[in-house]
């Protein structure tokens, strides 16, 4: 089990590092970057919001990842897909802050851990129920096949690109939304202090339904996207959680500038993380022990990031206040 | 002349545009009870803060005892023999009067670090705790929770705790605060007898008290002193009138 | 005697008779799962000091419990294939000694909750949630990624480790160390509670400016807290180890974590006896529940969500009320 979400290329033993290798590791830590920027956008915005630590925003990217395959193989469609695991993940999103969620604002970290935690078990278990435990797989559509040739003469997929494209238009998007419209005024004021909202006679408990659904949303397509280069099965989203935590602790909890650049950070130490640190270690040991020593710490080289961070800016790189 | 046990000089402040504190000087003498008063929004939270080394300076030293501590954070300047009372009252509710105390006398005498053997039979934390808490005439409440006590008596812990710290120097945060003329009253009386204990820097609202407490009186309007002088200066003074003092009257 | 008292008292004898009656029914698999209750129960029982004590919500406690797992398993295979562990500066045998490879599995998982309890320490709330999750998972990969103790695929013990005389195959035998040893840890705990320690330690959780204005670094008790806590779940894990007679990384993972903290909640935060409690409902449920569908994480998790939503004192609350103190 890879970790990342969608960085493919565990390097071939004993490939030289060269520019253009570089230049495409590059790329594949930047798209997992964006990717884990949808996931964390979500989460550092219910905590800053809300002031709610979930758990469960892993089952809502996997649910949007089955949502797409479903869907897709209902209707032929990835697009459809694509949208349906856009709605489906922000409609899971609705039900749950509606029916549970909202019950937790006004409890300690604890219960929301254990409540969210608790969700994850009935999604996992019902995802199961439904579709089993096999993994699925999604075609891409014809449009996003094949590869594209880069200057320099890469070969680099169509469909990663797209993803890219897709996740800092999306950023950006979320950028917009957060400082220039009304709702993003209203979702700054209540991170700002949340008794003023009330009294700007905003009607809080829309606002957190749409902020809890909009992060479920992206990060329901996150799954869909990531679920396309990899597979989608039961439990694929809690380890992206993690990977959002890590991005969310770098980046400083409730911004969303801070978790664009700790996604990125993340994103692009793991992925050259593993192709350089074995290539690294085999200048000076024989190449089996160096893929192996490598790996292994390349596979710790994020949360060593996340050490360093707390020790020099316990808040994260944009976090105001400490987290508590 | 004996050395000041606190000494404050040119602490400075920001927050933003905000100058909290503006170049203070401040002394506290053995023996004395050392009123600080002021308007509301004064500064007199920040000033403590930093005095306790709950925040830091921009510019300025604070030395205790003799000992340049600007640099200290709370903890260490707790041990060097400062006690701070909450403004809120901010003892453990979960906690009974005892162990509130007794917590206090484990800070003291560094005994924190004792796993296994019951603090309620240790003789040298429970003792010096019931001896504050009679002190402050708590005995009978030694056994009932904090969170269930009355404000008054909660406040009347709070001193309590600072005494189980012998310090070298007090400093209290509005002790009176919320107290009722009665509690105010044995309150001030508890305050007078503790100055030849250690000095006290009395940070206070309530004037009867500080009138009939202090040997000094400081005030700070907008983080700067304006004024330090016996309570008859300060009564006299026209500026302290024109910039406080005024303000109650009217 | 309290309610809660008499609560403890049936538990703990509870777990005693249901062991003995099935040795003395010739149901070996019930005894195996009153072991496995007793040894999840320390694993809570280790959580419950950082957690229930001093309010540090650690989801990172697989961490602990796979740590002292793999120094089992560690020491073990190294004995079973006579190489030494360590060969210089001085050579260092693997072991099959129990209380060795229980001092180890502690030293070790002591020494990792001290190294991500200072990093995580450096945070409250939220993010030290976040933080310990991480860490875990981190030791989660590495323990995948690292080919020299089985990986991916974990690692065998053979046959069970040793303890003095006893035939620790024989199911009674080891069910009696495992409960001797959580019964003298929850005594431990319970003095730890009353000490002047569990007295600081109670006080960083409910006011942590305070215990700083008395002189009590609150973050050094907190982390010495964490310490021992992360010391009784790595011994957790070792018997974990033993009881399997396999380690694998799935000891590291987060849903470890989840279940090591549901055991904590399930028979009530902060209570003395609430991790034998929950862990004892846990297994209980497994079994039942799993009997009745293949789903029963399903059921739990409602199970779960009913009871953090509308009984918040765990099972000991429900039964002894009013949280105790004084």
């Amino acid at each position: 089990m890879v970790p990342g979400c969608g960085s493919i290329s565990r390097n071939a033993r004993g490939t030289p590092v060269t520019v253009s290798l570089l230049f495409e590791q590059t790329l594949n830590g930047l798209q997992f970057g964006v990717m884990l920027f949808l996931m964390a956008a979500g989460l550092t915005l219910v905590f800053g919001v809300m002031g709610l630590i979930n758990l469960a925003h892993g089952s809502l990217y996997m649910a949007g990842a089955f949502a797409c395959a479903g869907v897709a193989a209902a209707t032929g469609s990835y697009w459809l897909g694509l949208v349906a695991s856009l709605v489906a993940a922000a409609a899971a999103g609705a039900i749950i802050e509606v029916v549970v969620i909202r019950r937790l604002y006004d409890r300690d970290h604890l219960d929301q851990v254990l409540a969210t935690f608790a969700l994850i078990l009935m999604f996992s278990e019902g995802t199961r129920w439904l579709f089993g435990s096999f993994p699925l797989y999604l075609d891409l559509p014809a449009a996003l096949k094949g590869a594209v040739r880069l200057p320099g003469g890469i070969d680099y997929p169509r469909f990663r690109l797209a993803l890219i494209a897709i996740g800092l238009a999306l950023a950006l998007a979320l950028m917009w939304l957060i400082n220039r419209t009304r709702l993003g005024m209203r979702i700054r004021a209540g991170e700002a202090d949340r008794e003023m909202i009330a009294a700007l006679g905003v009607d809080i408990t829309r606002l957190y339904t749409i902020v809890f659904a909009l992060g479920a949303g992206l990060a329901g397509l996150a799954g869909a996207l990531v679920g396309t280069v990899q597979s989608v099965q039961v439990g694929m989203g809690e380890p992206v959680l993690i990977l959002a935590f890590v991005v969310v602790v770098i980046g400083g909890i409730g911004s969303i500038k801070g978790a664009l650049l700790g996604a990125v950070l993340v994103g692009l130490t793991d992925t050259l993380g593993r192709f350089l640190l074995p290539q690294a270690f085999a200048l000076f040991m024989d190449p089996s022990r160096a893929t192996s020593i490598g790996s292994a710490l390349a596979s710790m080289s994020i949360y060593i990031l996340m050490a360093m961070v707390l020790v020099w800016k316990p808040g994260g790189l944009y976090g105001g206040a400490n987290g508590s | 002349m004996a050395e000041p046990v606190l000494q404050i000089r040119g602490l400075c402040k920001h927050f933003g545009a905000l100058r909290a504190s503006d170049n203070v000087d401040l002394d506290l003498m053995p023996g004395e009870i050392h009123a600080l008063i002021g308007p509301n929004g004064a500064g007199k939270s920040t000033l403590i803060k930093q005095i306790a080394g709950e925040i830091a300076p921009d510019a300025g030293t604070i030395r205790l005892a003799g000992r340049d501590v600007t640099a200290s954070g709370a903890v260490a300047r707790a041990r060097l023999g400062l006690a701070r009372s909450f403004q809120v009252s901010s003892v453990a509710g979960e906690f009974t009067v005892l162990q509130n105390v007794m917590l206090a006398v484990a800070g003291r005498l560094r005994r924190t670090y004792r796993f296994l053997r019951p603090a309620l039979a240790d003789t040298k934390l429970t003792a010096p705790a019931r001896e504050a808490i009679a002190r402050v005439g708590l005995a009978d409440r030694e056994g009932m929770r904090a969170a269930d006590l009355s404000h008054g008596e909660r406040r009347t812990l709070e001193i309590a705790i600072a005494l189980a710290l012998k310090p070298k120097a007090f400093l209290l945060d509005e002790p009176m605060a919320g107290m009722g003329p009665e509690g105010a009253r044995s309150l001030t009386h508890l305050l007078d007898g503790l100055r030849h204990e250690a000095p006290i820097l009395l940070v206070e609202h309530d004037m009867d008290a500080v009138f009939a407490l202090a040997d000094r009186i400081s005030v700070l309007v907008h983080g700067r002193i304006i004024a330090s002088g016996t309570v008859a200066e300060i009564q006299a003074d026209a500026v302290v009138r024109a910039a406080y003092l005024g303000e109650e009257d009217a | 005697m309290t309610r809660e008292t008499a609560l403890n008292a049936l538990l703990g004898l509870g777990l005693l008779a249901v062991a003995l009656t099935a040795h003395a029914a010739g149901w070996t698999f019930t005894v195996t799962l009153a072991t496995k209750v007793a040894i999840l129960a320390l694993a809570g029982a280790g959580l419950n000091i950082a957690l229930g004590f001093g309010g540090l919500v650690s989801f990172g406690h697989a961490a602990f419990f796979g740590i002292g797992g793999y120094a089992a398993g560690i020491l073990a295979s190294h004995a079973m294939f006579y190489e030494p562990l360590v060969t210089w500066p001085v050579e260092i045998e693997g072991t099959r000694a129990m209380p060795v490879i229980w001092l180890v599995a502690m030293a070790a998982s002591g020494l990792a909750a001290l190294a991500i309890g200072a990093l995580s320490l450096r945070t409250r709330g939220v993010f030290f949630i976040m933080i310990t999750l991480a860490f875990a998972q981190m030791i989660f990969y590495f323990a995948i990624s690292w080919p020299a103790y089985g990986g991916e695929d974990g690692l065998s013990l053979g046959v069970r480790n040793t303890f003095a005389g006893l035939n620790t195959l024989d199911p009674l035998s080891f069910f009696a160390i495992c409960y001797t040893l959580l019964m003298i840890v929850l005594g431990l705990t319970a003095l730890l509670r009353c000490s002047a320690f569990g007295l600081a330690l109670d006080g960083a959780r409910q006011n942590a400016e305070r215990l700083k204005s008395l002189g009590i670094d609150p973050t050094r008790v907190l982390l010495t807290a964490f310490c021992l806590s992360g010391m009784v779940t790595g011994l957790s894990g070792a018997l974990y180890a033993d009881l399997n007679r396999f380690v694998s990384p799935a000891m590291l993972s987060w849903q470890t974590s989840g279940e090591i903290m549901v055991f904590v909640i399930l028979g009530g935060v902060g209570r003395l006896f609430g991790p034998l409690a929950g862990a004892a409902l846990y297994i209980v449920l497994e079994h039942n529940l799993g009997g009745v569908s293949e789903h029963w994480q399903f059921l739990l998790g409602l199970l779960l969500l009913l009871v953090v939503l509308f009984a918040r004192g765990g099972l000991i609350g429900l039964v002894a009320g009013e949280r105790r103190h004084g």
